[in-house]
């Protein structure tokens, strides 16, 4: 590395009494290279958390506050009664499309979870005709983005008069491509084929076997699954556009984006957008704190074994 | 309601996922010529419910007196973004999925989309809509007809009628008269930057603002009849109006924030600006976005081409359509026009969303008369009530606006940037609107 060899006449002119020995320099080399990484850390670091520390900023004021005073340091600190108005404004209708943010994303991506590792599994574990090309269409579905599969989702669930119901949003949430190619990678390489052999001579059941061993042992997986579709579908704006027309059913962010359309009409509504939009990203700040353990936990065990 | 220029990426979005044309019906005939057959109009039988989309945020307490007061004939609100944020679109998808509400909001600029594709009903044979043509504002019914006889396509909800939004203190303060003309905006315009500020802001998205000024101007950007469409964007009102604001960018007169941000708020709020021509709905716009200001605006007649003139111009302003496809016409057509018409519900309407009534006797409403405080207690709404009189009556807007408001506003960004001017974009405006309309089979009079 040019810096390290650059460093080293500098240092002999500072005129500091040093020995030149291997042992310094090998203490010296990672301490420029850590500091720089260290550096370049800090500024992502600040590069990502500004947006939020603003958001945070903007939701503790009052509307009119927001434009202006200082955008990055408080002004009034009106935080909690920000939030007494988002909950009490148009009845509460906020604290329900949390709550129904919170099922799609909670109870479609835990069925979404287990439903890829089932089929993953399948693919890993069985012999069967025809397993390549199912992986292969599966693998290829990886490629098509959601946005694409909203209208023809539409037109089906047209057929069928689901749309504007819980299950328009609700059904297509559950299928998740890239978790079972994550899940058929990973039980290959975790769920030992000669303990699924044991647990067969042992009398369990495949079923059995699947949901008290092998399930266990893609924990890990599991946990990625959960969390990639959680995020998905808590995100996912134009599934809910397009299939959803009353209010009652809406998710928090496209709740919230229609809000952010009615400024022009009710400008109090600034504020409540800046303090919905924090409230909502909580949730997901919160799963992954908790489930990261999991996650690292996971891996590491694995990795020792 | 005024529509802005989707910038936004479900915009994008949305576009590449056309769904085009009205399932309802054979829409070979009807679309393109641009008159469709009037909508059979007999009651149902029995109790009804009607579906209806708006975004207009607090309506559904509206609708609540008229459900109450009407149990035969329920109205269910359902709500989604602004129409071109995906509304319209979802609308286009309903139709051809056979499960589209009854009743829709559409903005006057994307009515004439809805009826070359043929996804609006002519409601024009339903029960009392011609009897109520008299008690709605001539210019905004005829928004709602699209010029054409025995033809009824909305019933029109709010207008937008323009007025020069001005900082009374500061013109006060430094002996500048208040302009009643163009010409003396731009003698103004001179006298405000000597003191470093700018007289206003022009916008290179709100291309239906500059519309507005060319609507007041006497143009005419696009006409229908039976033979096809006429598209005119640069006919010699329209060459005035952009020689016009080209020569105030020119000489640096205007400022060019990019509209509806922070940055263009801020211009306002530091008193950077100093007036606004704008429809009736940027009151609240202004006092939105730059508080420090208040008490310190007032508000008068849009600057004349000619001085004596009284003319207007309109941006913005949405109707109340029946959706191909509804099997309620009557029922449906019924709640419109007590939505639109009625004292109760334009002063609900009016209190509830700031929305700016239609009809003659709505813009007398009593809200409307009291004095407003940020604009030091002037009782704006009397100008803008003369204004509405005073809009030029025939104004016809196009059936592809979405991508004429893109490529003009591509245009002016060039223009505000150095690059062509203004009436070069409008140019590049008329040739990419007439291929638009060539690709979708419309066909086109030159």
């Amino acid at each position: 590395m040019s810096a390290v060899t650059t460093s080293r006449p500098r240092v002999g002119r500072s005129g500091a009494p040093r020995s030149d020995s291997p042992r310094s320099r090998a203490i010296r080399e990672p301490l420029v290279s850590r500091t720089s990484a260290m550096l370049i850390m800090a500024v992502f670091t600040v590069y990502f958390l500004l947006p939020l520390w603003w958001l945070l900023v903007a939701s503790s004021k009052s509307t009119g506050d927001i434009l202006t005073t200082n955008p990055l340091w408080f002004a009034d600190m009106r935080l909690f009664s920000n939030i007494g108005d988002l909950f009490a404004y148009r009845d509460g209708i906020f604290l329900r499309w949390l709550g129904n943010s919170l099922l799609y994303a909670g109870l479609g991506g835990a069925v979404a979870t287990l439903l890829a590792a089932m089929a993953g599994y399948a693919l890993a574990k069985y012999r069967f005709p025809g397993r390549e090309i199912i992986f292969d269409v599966v693998l290829g579905g990886v490629l098509v983005p959601a946005t694409a599969l909203a209208l023809p989702l539409f037109l089906i669930f047209s057929q069928v008069q689901l749309t504007n119901t819980f299950w328009a949003v609700f059904l297509p949430s559950l299928v998740s491509p890239f978790g079972v190619y994550l899940a058929r990678i990973f039980a290959a390489s975790s769920v030992p084929d000669e303990l699924l052999e044991a647990s067969r001579l042992d009398g369990a059941g495949e079923i059995r076997t699947f949901f008290t061993v092998s399930l266990r042992l893609m924990s890990p997986a599991l946990v990625t699954m959960f969390l990639f579709q959680f995020v998905a579908i808590w995100n996912n704006f134009f599934l809910p556009l397009i299939m959803l027309r009353s209010e009652e059913l809406f998710p928090v962010v496209f709740g919230l984006y229609g809000w952010n359309n009615q400024l022009n009409q009710i400008p109090e509504l600034r504020g409540l957008v800046l303090i919905g939009a924090l409230l909502s990203v909580i949730p997901l700040i919160v799963i992954f704190l908790l489930l990261q353990r999991f996650w690292r936990n996971g891996l590491g065990t694995g990795a020792l074994k | 309601m005024k529509n802005r220029i989707l910038t936004a990426t479900a915009g994008v979005a949305l576009s590449a996922l056309l769904l085009a044309g009205c399932a309802g019906g054979g829409n070979g005939d009807s679309a393109g010529s641009g008159a469709a057959a009037a909508a059979d109009c007999a009651p149902s039988d029995g109790p009804v419910t009607l579906e209806f989309t708006s975004w207009i945020p607090g309506i559904e307490k509206v609708v609540d007196m008229w459900n109450s007061a009407n149990p035969d004939i329920q109205v269910k609100v359902q709500t989604g973004p602004n129409g071109n944020n995906g509304t319209y679109q979802n609308f286009f998808n309903q139709i051809a999925a056979g499960n589209a509400p009854d009743l829709g909001q559409i903005e006057y600029d994307a009515l004439p989309n809805f009826l070359v594709q043929d996804c609006v009903e002519n409601i024009a044979g339903c029960a009392d809509v011609m009897a109520a043509k008299d008690q709605f504002v001539g210019w905004a019914w005829n928004q709602a007809t699209l010029g054409q006889d025995n033809a009824v396509y909305g019933i029109p909800q709010d207008i937008g009628p323009m007025a020069l939004f001005y900082r009374k203190d500061l013109f006060e303060k430094n002996g500048i008269a208040i302009p009643t003309t163009w010409d003396e905006y731009t003698e103004a315009a001179k006298k405000v930057r000597a003191l470093g500020g700018y007289i206003t802001n022009f916008s290179q998205s709100d291309i239906n603002q500059f519309a507005g000024f060319v609507w007041q101007a006497g143009g005419q950007w696009f006409g229908n009849d039976s033979d096809g469409w006429t598209v005119s964007l640069t006919d010699p009102a329209s060459k005035k109006v952009a020689d016009y604001w080209q020569s105030l960018i020119d000489q640096d007169l205007v400022s060019t924030y990019p509209a509806w941000t922070d940055e263009w708020n801020n211009a306002y709020n530091s008193s950077k600006v100093w007036t606004w021509n704008s429809a009736v709905w940027g009151a609240n716009s202004i006092s939105s976005g730059a508080p420090d200001t208040a008490g310190g605006w007032a508000v008068a007649d849009l600057p004349q081409w000619k001085a004596g003139d009284a003319v207007s111009g309109n941006w913005g302003g949405s109707s109340i359509a029946v959706l191909k496809g509804s099997t309620h016409a009557y029922e449906a057509t019924k709640f419109a026009l007590w939505l639109n018409t009625s004292q109760e519900a334009l002063t609900a309407l009016n209190e509830e969303a700031n929305i700016y009534p239609a009809t003659t006797e709505g813009l007398k409403l009593p809200s409307l008369a009291k004095g407003v405080d940020f604009y030091g207690g002037q009782k704006i709404y009397d100008v803008f009530a003369k204004a509405a009189t005073e809009v030029t009556p025939d104004f016809t807007w196009g059936p592809t606006m979405t991508k004429t408001y893109a490529d003009v506003s591509d245009g002016f960004k060039a223009a505000v940037s150095g690059s062509g001017t203004l009436a070069d974009a409008l140019q590049k405006g008329q040739d990419a609107t007439i291929g638009a309309l060539e690709s979708q089979s419309i066909p086109v009079k030159k």
